[in-house]
């Protein structure tokens, strides 16, 4: 199964912005890439964090800042955003694990609610304003990112590499020892790992990929603002995850995809589509664990 | 799904050069569609945005009579929620895909600065009537970008002005925190400081804040005699009813809201707002023209107009106007047909649109009535003073605009 | 730095008004927490249901039933919310929570969050984000008492009276009664005491109706202080998380004390350094994470 969703994912994801339009499947591939980094940590070490908006807001912020106000070129400022979440990651990582399940959810939620403030009153943010006017630039300086196929491509680029890097960490001894502590952590712990390192790797893995995204939905929307910083947002990265299936490596791009294109096509419903997306959280926590990728690839195997 | 087969079967088709210059097409030419992006359920949506900016516009295209240059105008209509990156997102989309020619309302200054540039970049006109930060005419004016109804340069020249010279000279602000809020309070201080007050302090709140009390307690212990409220809608109305709860006013000191519709009036009360001065680009109950406007409004939407939904009825009639003059829908002609016309409606008397994308226009300094004065559920208030347009906006040349050549 | 000590007791007196809120939701939180290990984030959201029931008893519920004169007043509504808002809680706990618990825990937390996303996006539809003025503040209520450092809205004052009651009784009823003594057996040996011929599941539900009646009765409170806004609980709610991680979970009396603590320590903060006023309890839950990993009150 697994062949025919790469088939799919390189073949849609090549012709994309003939299909639809680019703008919407960049932004797309940025919550695609949110949400598998995100499924990093939920689906393959079960640790629930509340606090990922932190990751891809904050990104967004800084990559907006050095590029628009220092003049960074695009790609560089994706990395320094990028880079930022690492950092930012590996001190929420080191403060959180400190406490498990719905604990280590509350904190991270907390943890984030600072960097949300900070992002509220900074003045280098814009606060509500947000950060406006952020430029495209030039990719390697030849490139103009303000063509939309330009761009698209290059988004596409980053989110494979960011998925590439998933699936290799998952299907590495890394990955190994992390599905290990998910399933029985006082088992790893008496095979001699070191249980919190492997948390804590992980930990700040899914963060620098989040901000991986975050950066690069900053580079494409022109904009870095308090939506992506904003709790709400790390609540819907969990729904992605959770609706596509979480612990499987496609699950949360097909989430991705069933809510970004939601909110797209029922924008005009107002705030209902609040209700229905919390709809879809009630369903899928009562009766669909697995998600959809997860149930589809229960029923292939059950009926061979 | 539907969209993806359709599109999967034309889509091969297009070239990449084509999709690439997809951008430069020009606007299409079977309809002239006018985008209403405003407040539609948050802080400003009573009186700045929301059913009732809608209803002005589609009451102006339908004045118009449905079409023009023989071509359908359409209208449509999005929440910004107040968040500059939904707003400017909605705009991408509108240009790119719904192909509107005309973008209006943009209530919120962060909202209305992100769409102006985004638009202008991207050829399109906006006629923002919602937003008030000098800085759409100023350093962030663009070339198709029109301001048109009010800025926070005109607000404090009326209210300011009066309550300086009423012996109102220790100020306190409390700030909406973003780009209006600091904008208004810029502007008023200037005003203050002109007449020989002085201000002795500031704190900003955020959008929406619904606990004011313990700004209201710095504003007290600062000991200033004007507490200045740099917000607009229902976070003026919160912060009046609040002060009243705390005996702020009790306790000697004078509230100025500086950005006041008839509508926050209405909700405070007369009683509680009673004797309040503030300044209005337009008021209903003024002359005939605008009564009988008024009327023909309230029919339709229920509720007396405000001034910035009087503004968006002026400034659709102003844009259509400028098509039919210009014989086309292109940002270029449209934008030069606006700056030759003067606009004269029962809004803005004797307006005219400047280079910068400022609407002048005269201003009004209106008074709280008391409710035994009133005649009718909406006459609210008297106007105390005309403020010309000649003295509530700065001349052109102090404009800081950077395309207009001086 | 120059603030006068009047500035400081009034916002201090601001933030104990903030504090017993806080107090009342993290009580709540607690005793669900102890019973059924779920973290109801959908807590905030019956808060605000619990102010929308006391507005709509207010202002809407009469013209809708074609009684233009009907209205509930503010005291009844004091015991119709936390009821109604209770027995609303009670059938989420029978339909929906009790299928959970033989799941890991983070479920619960995802379930009630999908219906605190439900239930704001409902009243979104219909209320407007940023507020609904409540009408029905009694006449007895209203007016400002003069406390020699600031003027204090009389309603203000009953707000923090009325909630540190209610939360000490609450503690009592669970610390000092029989009644309490089954329910805390409950938490630590639910067989056992079910062996006793208790019905434990029916502990549950009433437990979680209870927890939840009290954020409702919360919500009812604040309706007056604050005008009534779909995404009022939305904005409390991460604020009371954190001072369910400072306080831990162990403790009724732990989650009262940080409450009003925390709250008193925000006002202090308006005073001094207002711009820290925001972060300034989620940096203390970053010092207490280090420094006692547990909790002030909780036990590992």
């Amino acid at each position: 199964m697994n062949r025919i969703f790469w088939v799919l994912l390189i073949g849609l994801g090549l012709a994309a912005p003939f299909l639809i339009y680019p703008v919407f499947a960049m932004k797309l591939l940025c919550f695609a890439l949110f949400a598998c980094a995100f499924n990093l940590l939920l689906g393959y070490v079960g640790l629930l964090s509340f606090g990922h908006a932190a990751f891809f807001g904050g990104a967004a912020y800084i990559t907006g800042h050095v590029v628009k106000v220092w003049g960074f070129p695009p790609l560089a400022g994706i990395l320094t955003g990028t880079l930022f979440a690492l950092v930012l990651g590996a001190i929420f990582g080191k403060l959180a694990i400190r406490r498990q399940g719905i604990y280590f959810a509350m904190i991270t939620l907390a943890l984030a609610q600072i960097i949300y403030f900070l992002s509220l009153q900074l003045e280098f943010t814009g606060g509500e304003n947000g950060l406006q006017g952020i430029p495209r630039g030039q990719l390697f300086g030849v490139i103009d990112l303000s063509q939309p196929l330009a761009m698209y491509y290059t988004v596409f680029a980053i989110f494979m590499i960011g998925f590439l890097i998933i699936y290799r960490a998952i299907h590495s001894p890394f990955g190994q020892v992390l599905t290990a502590i998910r399933e029985n952590e006082p088992r790893a712990i008496s095979l001699g790992y070191n249980v919190d390192r492997f948390k804590l790797m992980a930990f700040i893995l899914s963060a620098t990929l989040a901000g991986t995204a975050g950066a690069t939905k900053a580079i494409v929307f022109q904009f870095a603002s308090l939506t992506d910083v904003h709790w709400p947002m790390s609540g819907e990265v969990v729904l992605m995850t959770l609706l596509g299936g979480m612990g499987t490596l496609f699950g949360p791009v097909v989430g991705a995809t069933a809510i970004v294109a939601m909110y797209n096509e029922l924008s005009a419903m107002g705030s209902w589509i609040n209700v229905i997306i919390g709809g879809i959280f009630v369903v899928c926590v009562l009766t669909f664990r697995r998600g959809i990728v997860g149930e589809l690839a229960r029923l292939l195997r059950s009926r061979s | 799904m539907r969209k993806l087969l359709l599109a999967a079967t034309c889509g091969f088709t297009m070239t990449l050069a084509g999709a690439a210059s997809a951008q430069d097409q020009a606007l299409s030419n079977d309809y002239v569609k006018i985008g209403v992006l405003g407040d539609m359920s948050g802080v400003y949506a009573t009186g700045f945005s929301g059913p009732g900016a809608v209803g002005a516009v589609k009451m102006a295209v339908d004045d118009f009579g449905g079409s023009v240059l023989g071509q359908p105008i359409r209208v449509i209509s999005a929440d910004h929620q107040n968040k500059p990156d939904v707003a400017s997102a909605t705009a991408r989309e509108w240009i790119d895909q719904e192909r509107v020619d005309m973008i209006t309302d943009l209530t919120n200054s962060a909202v209305g600065l992100a769409v102006q540039s985004l638009a202008s970049d991207k050829g399109v006109i906006t006629m923002n009537t919602g937003a008030a930060t000098t800085q759409l005419t100023n350093e962030a004016c663009t070339k198709y970008g029109i301001h048109y109804g009010y800025d926070t340069y005109a607000l404090p020249v009326g209210t300011a002005t009066a309550i300086v010279k009423n012996g109102g000279k220790k100020w306190f602000f409390i700030t909406a925190d973003y780009a209006f809020g600091h904008s208004l309070q810029k502007n008023t201080t200037e005003v203050v400081e002109s007449l020989g007050g002085e201000v002795v302090g500031s704190v900003a709140a955020p959008l929406g804040t619904n606990d004011f009390a313990s700004y209201l307690l710095q504003a007290k212990a600062s000991g200033a005699e004007v507490i200045a409220l740099a917000n607009a809608g229902q976070d003026t109305v919160n912060s009046v009813k609040q002060a009243d709860s705390f005996g702020i006013v009790q306790g000697g000191q004078q509230l100025a809201g500086m950005l006041v519709l008839i509508s926050d009036v209405k909700s405070l009360g007369q009683e509680v707002a009673k004797g309040l001065q503030f300044t209005s680009a337009w008021y209903w109950n003024y002359d005939d023209e605008s009564r009988e406007w008024a009327k023909r409004y309230m029919e339709r939407t229920g509720a007396a107009p405000t001034f910035p939904h009087a503004a968006l009825y002026s400034a659709t009639t102003a844009y259509l106007n400028a098509v039919k003059a210009a014989g086309t829908d292109d940002a270029d002609a449209v934008r030069a047909q606006l700056n030759e016309m003067t606009i004269d409606d029962f809004f803005a008397k004797g307006g005219d649109i400047r280079p910068d994308g400022l609407l002048v226009h005269d201003m009004y300094l209106l008074k709280v009535k008391e409710a035994s004065a009133s005649k009718g559920e909406w006459d609210v208030a008297g106007v105390a003073r005309v403020i010309p347009g000649e003295q509530a906006y700065p001349p052109l040349s102090e404009s800081t605009c950077a395309h207009i050549d001086q | 730095m120059n603030v006068s000590l009047d500035l400081i007791l009034a916002q201090m007196m601001l933030g104990l008004s903030a504090g017993v809120f806080y107090a009342m939701l993290s009580l709540g939180l607690a005793i669900i927490f102890g019973l059924l290990n779920v973290i109801n984030f959908a807590h905030g959201a019956l808060y605000m249901l619990g102010a929308f029931v006391a507005l709509i008893g207010h202002s809407y519920i009469g013209p809708w039933l074609g009684y233009e004169d009907f209205q509930l007043g503010f005291w009844p509504a004091l015991i119709v919310a936390p009821l109604l808002v209770g027995c609303f809680g009670m059938l989420l706990e029978r339909t929906m929570l009790r299928r959970l618990y033989q799941f890991d825990h983070i479920y619960g937390l995802l379930l009630t969050f999908g219906i605190a996303l439900m239930l704001q996006g409902f009243f979104t539809n219909y209320f407007n984000v940023s507020g609904t003025p409540y009408g029905g503040q009694p006449e007895s209520l209203n007016g400002i008492v003069n406390l020699g450092f600031m003027y204090f809205p009389k309603f203000r004052l009953f707000a923090i009276v009325m909630s540190i009651v209610v939360c000490f009784l609450t503690w009592f009823v669970i610390e000092r009664t029989r009644l309490g003594a089954v329910l805390r057996a409950g938490v630590e040996n639910p067989k056992l005491v079910q062996a006793f011929g208790i019905n434990v599941p029916l502990m549950v539900t009433l437990t979680f109706g209870f927890g939840v009646a009290l954020a409702a009765l919360a919500g009812v409170l604040a309706a007056p202080i604050y005008s009534v806004s779909p995404l009022m609980g939305a904005n409390l709610i991460i604020v009371v998380f954190a001072v369910v991680v400072i306080g831990g979970m162990g403790s009724i009396m732990g989650a009262i004390v940080t409450g009003l603590t925390l709250g008193l320590i925000q006002g202090l903060t308006k005073a001094i350094y207002p711009p820290a006023a925001n972060t300034v309890i989620f940096f203390i839950m970053v010092i207490v994470l280090l420094v006692r990993p547990a909790g002030l009150f909780g036990k590992e």
